[in-house]
């Protein structure tokens, strides 16, 4: 067994899933020889060739929308999107073509296109390299939202993205893409794609949590066994749909919930998970669900950004709140 | 502006000229013709119809069958059968002219208004009321007929179509100039403002992909005249993006079909992306829901009429190849029978129910929408038996 990155998890998944099938191209800014800003698909066009691995201009309309046209005829384009920031050129072909395309053809025509974004903060980078724009597309019909946390889950998760024939948001943690685990390619994957894993057994409070949140609640968890607090640590992996039975199985357990993510608090993720838990766990909370976000300002200057993201204090005062409920 | 900018050249501040109208209805406009309005053959140096006239009498066909099919549509609409019809009154020439260049293997993205290439691809223009009606989204197989469902978004289809040929290069499709394949993209003169078209432009021209850009400028973008959009002769911009332009009158049929025909087989055979520039003009509203009097003069409408595309048709096939009025009569009554066959079935079109549209979001449904679908289905089933 090899001990892996979270980013050579994401490269030799995109590997894998390009040997296993022909169709899978990938596209986009400065993925061939440079492999990535971040070196996701360093020696990939090395090895599968300019046809299969494609510098893009720099257009993200223009990535999308020819990767719809390629979809269409019968490829399965993975779309590097540089930075969170810089989806947006693309977001029309994303709401209204990407997303749509199986629903206005009555199921004629599918959309097999990965999106991958590297998103959030705390990388000290200048503004919109550094943005959580997750809810802007779990809000969409059509589109399915994940987010990775660690290195077996990269290498897996990407290539179910890829195999399946939704189109996918695949968010991936920036400043995790040098965490480091052990990864057994050669055990199959525990859990399906929109499926929620309990990364941390507890019994008095659940943290709710993606991305790169997972190891902030983690550390969180473990500081809290100091306050003599035993939490349970959720990965929801899956942001749209939300994996419903395992939200609700922790819930019913522990009586209380904290969701944490670095997206802006209102509307985002835990505004859905909050509601949903209200509608089906009603009696068997002890305090409402309550949660740990980014604020309602356009992420700031990175000088304060250690304030503005969600960190261990942070988490741990949402625990006190729940608990003190 | 009288005041110097210092390291800035004074000539960057010139006062911005009044825009350079670009030709006017009334004034000559350079494009290819091979049939003058008048109905008489010219020739170009660089364009030619080689086919013989029983083509041209399916150019005639086409165009009037698909002239009845709208007009029919645009009644359907005023009787309340319809929500809306886009017609494409007065551009049945560049649709049927670069339709029928088309070969088999070719791929067609239009955007709303391509009845004309949707009946040259063979689709059943029944098919093409249900967006318009409001009992689907598109109910054709893009696949059978090798034309995409109708973009509403302006210019959003050109990337597919430019997409869409980049996989037909990686097919090893293309190099063949008759069995290659190629991709065309329709597009308005509206939509050529569009960042997405001119990415298309530059995604095309760098990866050489095999696809043509078929512009219909009809002069108006819903009340926005062409020089809104450009200064410059549209076909002109082709020069910048690095891949050739050309205006053909798109009035004249057998003009936009020698054009088409030589910018697919470039494409087919590997030579990259050309725009078509098909010189035209919209007779009609935007849509039925549009009223063109309150922006453009009447008289632009009837200098227009002078160059009707299918006019000028009928003057040469019965001066120039005397073909008797018995053929024109027979294509109108066939005419007459598709327009009641289309009227028959835009009436008996099922109502679409909501409960089967939920499982067409996803390919994989999710938990959630399952849920959804079987709450709605249930809350419809409480009202059985109501009226």
């Amino acid at each position: 067994m090899a001990k892996i990155s979270l980013g050579k998890g994401i490269n030799m998944g995109l590997r894998a899933a390009m040997e296993n099938d022909p169709k899978v191209i990938i596209m986009g800014e400065d993925i061939g020889k440079l492999g990535g800003v971040f070196r996701v698909t360093e020696g990939l066009q090395k090895d599968f060739g300019e046809d299969r691995v494609i510098d893009t201009p720099l257009a993200e309309s223009g990535i999308i929308g020819t990767a719809v046209g390629l979809a269409l005829r019968g490829y399965r384009p993975v779309c590097e999107i540089q930075f969170d920031g810089f989806v947006f050129p693309a977001y029309d072909q994303i709401i209204n073509q990407v997303a749509k395309m199986h629903y206005r053809s009555m199921g004629k025509l599918t959309m097999p296109i990965v999106i991958r974004i590297p998103f959030g903060g705390g990388i000290g980078a200048v503004e919109h390299h550094s943005e959580s724009p997750e809810t802007l597309f779990a809000h969409v019909a059509g589109l399915k939202v994940v987010a990775c946390s660690d290195p077996v889950d990269a290498y897996w998760m990407i290539q179910q993205a890829i195999s399946g024939d939704d189109p996918v948001v695949f968010f991936e943690p920036k400043r995790r893409y040098h965490e480091k685990a052990e990864l057994d390619e050669n055990t199959p994957p525990a859990y399906p794609l929109h499926q929620a894993k309990v990364v941390r057994e507890g019994t008095d409070a659940t943290l709710f949590c993606y991305g790169p949140m997972v190891k902030t609640c983690l550390q969180a968890a473990e500081a809290a066994l100091e306050d003599g607090r035993n939490l349970e640590v959720v990965d929801l992996r899956s942001i749209a749909p939300l994996d419903l039975p395992t939200i609700f199985a922790s819930v019913k357990k522990t009586r209380r919930a904290v969701v944490v993510h670095e997206a802006p608090l209102s509307l985002g993720p835990g505004s859905e998970l909050a509601a949903r838990v209200t509608e089906e766990c009603f009696y068997h909370l002890e305090a409402p669900v309550l949660r740990v976000a980014g604020y309602d300002t356009p992420y700031p200057p990175s000088r304060m950004e250690e304030e503005y993201l969600p960190d261990l204090d942070r988490v741990l005062e949402g625990v006190d709140r729940v608990m003190g409920y | 502006m009288s005041e110097s900018v210092p390291g800035i050249a004074p000539e960057v501040f010139a006062p911005v000229e009044a825009p350079v109208s670009p030709p006017q209805a009334s004034e000559e406009v350079e494009f290819v013709q091979l049939l003058t309005p008048e109905g008489e053959r010219v020739e170009h140096p660089d364009y030619s119809f080689d086919l013989d006239d029983e083509v041209i009498k399916g150019f005639y066909r086409d165009m009037t069958l698909v002239r009845r099919i709208d007009t029919e549509a645009t009644a359907l609409q005023r009787q309340g059968e319809l929500g809306i019809w886009a017609s494409l009154l007065g551009q049945e020439a560049a649709q049927i002219g670069s339709g029928r260049a088309l070969n088999k293997k070719d791929m067609v993205f239009p955007t709303y208004r391509e009845h004309g290439v949707a009946w040259c691809q063979g689709v059943d223009p029944l098919n093409l009321l249900g967006l318009f009606r409001g009992v689907d989204q598109g109910a054709w197989d893009p696949r059978d007929n090798n034309f995409h469902l109708y973009t509403i978004v302006i210019g959003a289809q050109t990337l597919h179509a430019t997409g869409y040929a980049m996989g037909q290069q990686r097919d090893h499709a293309v190099g063949d100039p008759d069995n290659g394949e190629a991709t065309i993209a329709y597009f308005g003169d509206g939509a050529s403002s569009q960042g997405d078209v001119n990415e298309a432009f530059i995604y095309a021209s760098v990866f050489n992909a095999p696809v043509v850009f078929f512009c219909q400028n009809n002069q108006w973008a819903i009340s926005e005249p062409i020089d809104r959009q450009t200064r410059i002769p549209l076909y002109q911009r082709a020069a910048g993006f690095g891949f050739p332009g050309v205006r053909v009158d798109g009035n004249d049929v057998l003009a936009t079909y020698a054009v088409t025909q030589q910018a697919l087989k470039r494409a087919r055979e590997g030579s990259g992306p050309t725009l078509v520039e098909a010189y035209t003009y919209r007779m009609g509203a935007h849509t039925t829901s549009d009223d063109p009097t309150k922006y453009r003069l009447s008289e632009d409408l009837e200098y227009w009429k002078l160059k009707d595309p299918i006019e000028r048709v009928k003057a040469y096939l019965a001066r120039e190849s005397g073909v008797a009025h018995e053929f024109f009569d027979q294509i109108e009554a066939e005419a007459d029978e598709i327009a009641a066959r289309l009227r028959e079935g835009c009436l008996s079109m099922p109502d679409p129910t909501l409960t089967d549209f939920f499982q067409h979001a996803y390919v994989d449904q999710t938990p959630q929408l399952v849920e959804q679908q079987a709450q709605y289905a249930a809350y419809a089933a409480s009202f059985e038996g109501e009226h």
